[in-house]
């Protein structure tokens, strides 16, 4: 418990004046340099991991198909907590039968087999090291629930994008066309995630112009969705978490239908992450709410 | 439906976790109807398995087939109709048609949860497997029959009455060739009567698929376009299921496989057309098309040249060499003009950087592998005789030196009035840069051969019992990372993550702050080079001979370069381009980016040093005993 406070705290010693009374002149002792190096040296501060989300059914649709998964926690280290957190937005797909089936599976299994093997770092004293990676196991996960899927509700598709904080990184397991942004400060926003969707295939292969892309009749066509097509590849990457910044994860109903601007000014007009949220999901209904709405924002503090 | 989605336990990532009976596959010997004895497995698809099976209605003969099994998990009554409707569509479907390519249908039946087709059973391999086991490219004479053959039985299913079929699922995987070499088109579990104004769902294939099947229009030009997609595969070896969809005009077929002839590229490259409008207008019409090419072409194929382009060799000359008294297995370092570098005979050497000559030479006791650090006019490196040793950068004199109790092969680093290097006493060892006098030392279980990276106040190395620890700046272990061998490899640092290498043959990429692998990368064999970043790659040299580059955010290889021996020494990116040395004796200069070739320079024995690149010119020692400066 001392040294718990202690780190929480800063260690006393560093933090007391150095006693000015007993000077002593040149040259210096060794044990003197290294109390002098030792007070020079970083302190490190706990860094906290703090989450939000928002969601509606929209104006226009009678159920919703889109599911989302937020949890933030911290895991104990060997000198020092670190922030965990895992945030998943699934959009099951419209045309087709089922969407929610595959989307709520798609976050469950995904969520499951990763909490599943950080659990014993959570909950209890783990024996043995995780022998994958943050990429393996996003990419295991992913996997498990496309053939969940497949097996399960053939036919459905659920685009997924999912984002495990651990310590200053975020690793993204992405399919679809669900998005990751980046949001600083300054107003400047960074798409993470690339849409595998039709209509940004043919926008990178220079097929339509910037006006045909807003007008395009098929823009909710994918080209990539979990429990469609046998062989899936899913964009897996790692990345700083944007400090200072925000990491936001939304389904098409925000970035559809509300612009860049609009949600860096909501950003900046936000008291808190939660209200954050709620105007994002408000201002997509405000403007027709065609589809269902999902928003995590999550950002890392101290 | 609700309900049972959120109250329903889905079963952990295993497959049908609720009944693991259920998913069984028949095991060889059992009967199915009485009928039908299943010997083996000889696939498996999203919806059950395919057996070969022999029919017991002809007990003097072997009469084989295929057994198509679907077992429908699914506990939805909606999503079981469905199902079984695909299946007996299917069935139904195949039972009208009659072509050389098409396998018979003998039977189908439903069996609790399972539904079986029988059908002819073919010999043979499908053209994955073809073109995965095959040594090199495919003959092109050998594609072009294939090809006509295909277009023949589109024809015939596009020709069906009263409504025509489209396939719509044309890949090499669904493409038998039979013990003849004929080819067999099997999977029809997606065909579909073509029924105008009705649009299809979105079904396919990613890569072999044309842009219009996925807006769920599938006509018989998305056949023609995913036969053209089948033969690229086929001759280019590319898989389009990993490339991005519809860049086929990205890969020229003559540029991967440059003994295809121009006529077929055409009549491919026809077929793979954006527009369908552009396309052939039917399997008809390029069946024609590829059988000019097969008259054109002469039936006997063209001897296979394997043409590589040969590197500049000859052309790259020293701007100057020096010869030390023997082997120099390090690095240099340049500072004000001079070039710095240890060698076996035990001296540091200083040279005039502009023309190689002399300056002057400090001895030690011991071989030295350490690369020299220059700090505030005096130079600090480490020798195989146990010591740091500290002169002057102008004079070569000596200043102070430090013991440790073993030989060191670590290289010095600076930070903070702090000398941080690691030795065979299994100490890493912090020393004042004033004084020379230890500020502390932190113990492993192991000799650490590896540079410590300073990084995010941090200190990061590697030890020979494959140990990687960070340190905080009192020497306090912050956390610790186990690789399976040792990491001799010298960590290098980006943003909040450490890359380091292991000769368990491991590139990983570590957490700053926490040291959780965030990707770890498979290189062909160990290795004892040091990763080196630029832009998003980062690139490292193997035992396996090559130089990898991969993408740091996804751990994805961007490309390799083969060289004739193992790597140990480490690549250093100098502008567009990346130096690395090899055990073959070669120092190679290629494109960082693509990994081509630029030119190679031959020195009479293995390289193992790293070389360092300034002002246009690169400086490296052999093992043949001479320092080289070349021009970039």
């Amino acid at each position: 418990m001392a040294d718990f406070f202690k780190k929480l705290f800063g260690s006393k010693e560093d933090t007391k004046p150095r006693e000015a009374d007993a000077v002593t002149t040149a040259p210096l002792t060794d044990q003197q340099i290294q109390s002098i190096i030792s007070s020079q040296a970083p302190r490190y501060e706990i860094r906290q991991l703090v989450a939000s989300v928002g969601q509606s059914v929209g104006k226009q649709r009678d159920h919703n198909e889109d599911s989302l998964l937020a949890m933030t926690s911290t895991l104990s280290g060997n000198s020092e907590s670190v922030p965990f957190g895992l945030y998943v937005v699934a959009d099951g797909m419209g045309g087709h039968q089922f969407g929610e089936v595959a989307s709520n599976a798609a976050v469950r299994i995904v969520g499951g087999s990763i909490i599943n093997k950080f659990h014993s770092y959570q909950y209890n004293l783990p024996s043995q090291a995780i022998q994958e990676s943050l990429q393996e196991v996003m990419e295991s996960a992913i996997m498990d629930a496309h053939q969940y899927i497949q097996r399960e509700a053939p036919g459905s598709g659920t685009t997924i994008t999912a984002a495990l904080v651990l310590g200053q990184q975020i690793t993204i397991g992405h399919v679809g066309d669900s998005r990751a942004y980046a949001i600083y400060p300054d107003g400047r926003t960074e798409a993470l995630t690339r849409d595998h969707s039709l209509v940004k295939r043919l926008e990178e292969l220079g097929h339509l112009s910037k006006d045909e892309v807003e007008n395009f009749p098929h823009r909710n066509v994918l080209i990539r969705a979990l429990g469609q097509g046998e062989t899936l590849e899913a964009d897996i990457f790692t990345i700083p978490f944007p400090q200072p910044g925000y990491l936001m994860i939304c389904s098409d109903g925000l970035w559809g239908v509300v612009n860049e601007k609009d949600i860096v000014r909501i950003m900046n007009e936000s008291p808190s992450l939660h209200r954050a949220c709620q105007s994002m999901v408000e201002a997509a209904n405000a403007a027709g709410g065609p589809d269902n709405i999902t928003v995590i924002l999550a950002q890392i503090v101290g | 439906m609700e309900t049972r989605n959120i109250t329903s336990p889905i079963g952990p990532y295993g497959p049908g976790s609720g009944d693991p009976q259920a998913r069984k596959q028949l095991l060889a010997g059992v009967t199915l109807v009485n009928r039908y004895t299943i010997q083996e497995v000889i696939g498996i698809g999203g919806m059950g398995s395919v057996y070969r099976a022999r029919d017991m209605h002809f007990p003097n003969v072997v009469k084989l087939v295929a057994v198509k099994e679907m077992i429908i998990m699914a506990p939805d009554p909606l999503v079981r109709q469905n199902i079984v409707q695909n299946f007996e569509r299917e069935a139904n479907l195949l039972a009208t048609l009659h072509h050389p390519a098409i396998p018979r249908i003998y039977d189908y039946f439903s069996h609790d949860d399972r539904s079986y087709l029988v059908l002819e059973f073919i010999q043979g391999r499908d053209l994955e497997a073809v073109i995965n086991d095959a040594d090199g490219f495919l003959m092109e004479d050998q594609v072009i029959s294939w090809g006509i053959q295909l277009c023949d039985v589109l024809e015939y299913l596009h020709g069906h009455q009263p409504d025509p079929i489209i396939f719509r699922d044309m890949k090499p995987s669904n493409v038998m060739i039979n013990q003849n070499g004929d080819v067999v088109l099997v999977d029809f579990g997606i065909a579909k009567t073509f029924q105008t104004g009705i649009k299809g769902t979105m079904i396919g294939t990613e890569g072999y698929s044309p842009p219009e099947q996925y807006r769920g229009d599938a006509t018989q030009l998305a056949d023609v376009y995913a036969l053209g997609a089948t033969l690229h595969h086929a001759l280019t070896r590319r898989d389009p299921r990993l490339e991005p969809p519809f860049t086929f005009a990205e890969r020229p077929i003559r540029r991967i496989n440059s003994n295809i002839s121009i006529e077929l590229e055409t009549v491919v490259h026809t077929a793979l057309q954006y527009t369908p409008t552009e396309r052939f207008q039917g399997a008809a019409a390029m069946k024609d098309a590829l059988m000019n090419v097969a008259r054109k072409t002469g039936v006997l194929a063209k001897m296979a040249s394997a043409a590589l382009p040969t590197p500049i060799s000859a052309g790259v000359k020293p701007i100057w060499d020096f010869k030390c008294e023997d082997e120099i297995r390090g690095t240099p370092t340049l500072n004000q003009g001079a070039l710095y570098i240890g060698c076996y005979d035990n001296n540091l050497y200083a040279l005039n950087a502009a023309d190689g000559k002399f300056q002057w030479k400090y001895p030690t006791d011991g071989g030295i592998v350490s690369r020299p650090l220059v700090y505030e006019n005096n130079i600090f490196f480490c020798s195989e005789d146990q010591r740091l040793h500290v002169v002057g950068a102008r004079t070569g004199k000596l200043l102070w030196t430090y013991y440790t109790e073993n030989r060191i092969y670590s290289s010095p680093r600076i930070s903070d009035g702090h000398i941080f290097f690691g030795s065979d006493d299994n100490d890493l060892h912090a020393v004042n840069v004033n004084s020379g006098r230890p500020v502390w030392k932190f113990t492993t279980d192991s000799p650490i051969h590896s540079t410590p990276l300073i990084a995010n106040e941090l200190i990061y190395f590697g030890t020979e019992s494959g140990s990687f620890y960070s340190l905080d700046f009192r020497g306090a272990m912050k956390w610790r990372f186990q690789a399976k061998r040792a990491m001799t490899s010298s960590p290098t640092g980006k943003g909040q993550a450490v890359y380091t290498a292991s000769l368990d043959g491991t590139l990983y990429a570590l957490d700053a702050k926490s040291g959780w692998a965030i990707w770890k990368f498979r290189l062909g064999k160990g290795t004892v080079s040091s990763p080196a970043i630029a832009d998003e790659f980062i690139f490292i040299g193997a035992a396996d001979g090559f130089v990898y580059c991969v993408d740091i955010r996804t751990a994805k290889e961007v490309w390799r370069f083969k060289t004739e021996n193992q790597v140990s020494s480490s690549p250093a990116v100098y502008k567009d381009s990346l130096y690395i040395g090899s055990v073959d004796g070669n120092m190679y200069c290629l494109e960082y980016r693509t990994g081509r070739l630029r030119w190679k320079f031959e020195t009479g024995s293995a390289i193992t040093g790293s070389p360092v690149i300034f002002d246009d010119i690169v400086y490296f020692g052999s093992t043949d005993h001479h320092v080289y400066a070349l021009f970039a």
